[in-house]
């Protein structure tokens, strides 16, 4: 239940909700949608990445001197796990033909797609269990151009005007024009989409869409789709070998300059493990647990950024990592699940974010950053945050406005991942609004990748959150969900065509040493070893207790614990 | 201190690390993690709990938003016989809590080619028999944490109905609690897997718009419109965009 301070504002929402419903009624927008020049305003004045501490020029690595969120040129400018003359790469433990680094929507579609267009066998090695990734987390819905209003170009183009025009538009291509086709390569492999009583897709609206796009299986879509991936290479095991708790620390290279495999660590024994592979595909998703600027976060426990930083080592290129999303709609109240998404589908079936006095302030569906900032700015400018008793702030989105627009029962049967969340604190959503506030999302940038998931380093490849340039710099709702299917797929197909073709030479990990060479040359000075792995949510009392282990850069159980932010960093 | 649970190997007294941060304005509460007890808020989930304690999660945690099901827990409460059930990320701790984390529960996966299953009860019959072990004791409803009617499904299984296993399990987070308790040994939610898998590929309705939309983007039929806007500027497509209607 919410504390009695907040009972004088709730009741202001229950009093402006009638006047608010006729608005929702009319074919008009509830609050009139920004400018380009609202937009801009709003997003500099008040959006995280605008900070004056927000980021700053990395000194090492194919980006040197470009300004990067500083919590990942922190991660960028750091040690390796290993030392190169301490791997023997004479023998490798394991040989396939892709190595596919995570076990999420991306990499389980690589593998099948690398398995029934080439015949190409696969190890999938992810640092949780397969499916430990965001894309199971995703509630709302995956953009698809597929009803008779829409088209692949008029999806393309919101896309990249969410993007702020700077999307590289042969990737939001590849995104549009394969949409309609994943509905059916999913639909195909079993997944139940939501339907109209014809059998026509169920479309909703999104952030920034301009047609019903957004397809779903209630709010259960990432849940459903993960498990329909996980269960198909499940069923493949004589050619899709799948390794848990086995993440990659570092790729391997060989003596052409072509990516070769990765050295895995197993999270159980604490050994190293090398594979050789004739290519390999970064599919390691986002950075979310890295806590951008202490905000929490929508995403799952291993969301740390492996990929970008074994990727950067070894040579490929970063492109957008300035910019981070924040997803408008993370829960603020209770504290409990704070940080916890809430879905923008909330917001596509009408629910309306209101201030203390239960007023609009922002069209409900601007894109992600632009709603983000206009929240962020009516607490933090204007004052009309509703603060929360652990001294959080929040505003209101107004979801009984939901059943009221489309029937009693549609919110617990469209929504019974979010009615279940806050019910379980007094909360009914259908009855009372919610308490949001930005939350942590999205790695929008990432390894620069073209349309055939190419990087700069021939046989890496990379799809999903983890590459850069889809989305430019703001996503859409519902495009990572495509995203990941898309880019998926297409990477099991090309890195598969070119598994077949080549011959690799001498592996190596020279990389490593040009590496930490090049942080001495710049007088980089940090105890960081990366990959981060996981988050320590240890208490500081307890870090302290566990950091008498000493100066330790060896594997081990000091190495799990994030140290980004302890007083050891002395950057 | 009030009662000790079952199962702590020493007696729940707060050491001076406990009480300093028992000055932060939170309420401690004691609890036992494995049989070993630890003051912790009382407002905390479970999962937030073990890592107050200091643990580091590695099986265990996943999502950490009640979707993916990797922090099954069992717990008693001081004084009770019962054995409860719960997703860690997603249960609040009480006083006295006795728990432990169920890292992984072994279960065989059926291994199936779908295109050569049939959405009917011989799919069940082949891939899931154990199913029919149902004893319809309902201990499986009772251990879900997602509140579902799982023996209905069972029992919908048993029946072939495919449709009600669907929707009846559409929101299994596959935490594995039912069948770690089910008296049958049966494995719920991997049946309900195959039950969706089934309805999704078979039983659907299809969508007439989806398929000529494939086709038409096959034929090339966006090709044109493509190539005019692919090599469009920012201003261009500015205009565009801020033009374009709403549906």
């Amino acid at each position: 239940m919410y504390p009695d301070y907040m009972a004088e504002s709730l009741r202001k929402v229950a009093q402006t909700r009638p006047a608010r419903l006729e608005l929702a009624r009319k074919p008009d927008p509830v609050y009139p949608p920004m400018s380009a020049e609202e937009r801009r305003a709003v997003l500099e004045g008040f959006h995280p990445d605008f900070e004056a501490s927000a980021r700053r020029a990395v000194r090492i690595g194919p980006n040197r001197g470009e300004s990067l969120t500083t919590e990942v040129a922190d991660m960028l400018e750091s040690h390796s796990w290993l030392r190169s003359e301490q791997v023997n790469l004479d023998k490798p433990d394991f040989e396939t033909d892709l190595l596919i680094i995570g076990g999420g929507g991306a990499g389980c579609n690589a593998a099948l797609v690398a398995m029934k267009e080439h015949g190409m066998r696969s190890i999938i090695a992810t640092k949780l269990r397969m499916g430990d990734a965001n894309t199971m987390m995703s509630q709302g819905g995956m953009q698809a151009a597929v009803s008779r209003t829409d088209s692949p170009t008029r999806h393309y183009l919101d896309a990249i005007g969410g993007g702020h025009f700077e999307n590289k538009p042969e990737l939001v291509r590849a995104l549009t024009e394969d949409g309609p086709g994943v509905v059916k390569w999913l639909e195909d492999l079993g997944v139940v989409w939501d339907k109209e009583k014809d059998g026509s897709m169920k479309v909703m609206h999104g952030g920034g869409t301009s047609r019903k796009r957004m397809l779903s299986c209630r709010d259960y879509t990432g849940a459903m789709i993960m498990r329909t991936l996980m269960d198909e290479v499940r069923n493949h095991p004589d050619m899709i070998d799948v390794k848990e708790f086995m993440p990659a620390v570092e790729l391997i290279m060989d003596d052409k300059g072509r990516c070769a495999g990765a050295v895995l660590y197993s999270l159980d024994s604490e050994e190293f493990f090398t594979v050789k592979a004739k290519s390999t595909i970064i599919a390691t998703g986002g950075y979310g647990r890295l806590h951008i600027r202490g905000y929490d976060t929508t995403n799952h426990y291993g969301a740390t950024g492996d990929g970008l930083v074994m990727a950067y080592r070894a040579g490929a290129k970063l492109m957008y990592m300035d910019s981070v999303q924040y997803h408008p709609t993370g829960v603020s109240f209770p504290e409990q699940i704070a940080g916890f998404l809430v879905t923008e589908a909330i917001r596509g079936a009408g629910g309306q974010p209101l201030n203390k006095d239960g007023e609009l302030f922002v069209f409900p569906r601007e894109p992600r950053d632009i709603e983000a900032s206009a929240i962020i700015r009516e607490c933090v400018q204007n004052g009309n945050g509703i603060p929360t008793p652990s001294g959080r702030v929040g505003v209101w989105l107004d979801s009984p406005l939901i059943d009221m627009l489309h029937g009693e029962g549609y919110t617990e049967k469209h929504f019974p991942a979010m009615y279940r969340q806050f019910i379980r604190y007094g909360i009914d959503i259908t009855k009372l609004p919610m308490l949001i506030y930005p939350s942590l999302h999205y790695q929008n940038g990432g390894i620069e990748i073209n349309e055939r998931c190419e990087t700069d380093l021939p046989g890496l490849y990379v799809a999903g959150e983890a590459s850069g340039g889809l989305h430019g710099r703001n996503r859409l709702m519902g495009n990572s969900v495509l995203d990941y299917n898309v880019f998926g797929r297409r990477a099991g197909r090309y890195a598969g065509e070119y598994a077949k073709k080549v011959k690799l030479g001498k592996l190596s990990l020279a990389h490593l040493d040009a590496y930490e060479k090049e942080l001495k040359d710049a007088g980089v000075k940090t105890d960081l070893v990366t990959p981060v792995l996981l988050p320590s949510y240890a208490p500081e009392d307890v870090k302290k207790r566990q950091l008498l282990r000493g100066d330790n850069t060896l594997p081990g159980s000091a190495v799990l614990q994030n140290r980004l932010h302890d007083e050891r960093h002395c950057a | 201190m009030t009662s000790v649970a079952a199962g702590t190997t020493r007696n729940l007294s707060i050491s001076p690390a406990d009480e300093e941060r028992s000055t932060a304005a939170q309420r401690l509460i004691p609890i036992s993690i494995m049989g070993k007890a630890y003051q912790v808020p009382a407002e905390a989930t479970i999962m937030g709990a073990i890592e107050y304690a200091g643990h580091q999660i590695v099986r265990g945690a996943g999502c950490r938003e009640g979707y993916c099901g990797a922090c099954a827990t069992l717990y008693r409460l001081p004084g009770d016989y019962k054995i409860y059930t719960g997703l860690a990320c997603m249960t609040m701790v009480e006083e006295g809590m006795t728990l432990a984390q169920i890292p992984y529960v072994p279960a065989e996966k059926a291994i199936y080619d779908i295109e050569e299953l049939k959405p009917n009860i011989s799919a069940i019959q082949q891939m899931y028999p154990s199913v029919f072990r149902c004893v319809a004791c309902n201990t499986c409803t009772k251990s879900c944490p997602q509140g579902l009617q799982v023996m209905d499904y069972v029992q919908a299984a048993k029946r072939g109905d495919i449709a009600a296993v669907m929707d009846l399990s559409f929101d299994c987070v596959v935490c594995g609690l039912c069948m770690l308790r089910c008296p049958a040994e049966i494995t719920q939610p991997l049946m309900g897997i195959m039950a969706k898998r089934l309805y999704g590929r078979y039983l659907r309705k299809d969508s007439p718009e989806l398929a000529e939309r494939v086709k038409a983007v096959e034929s090339g039929a966006y090709d044109a419109e493509y190539a005019k806007l692919m090599p469009m500027g920012r201003e261009a497509l500015s205009e565009l965009y801020y033009a374009r209607d709403s549906e």
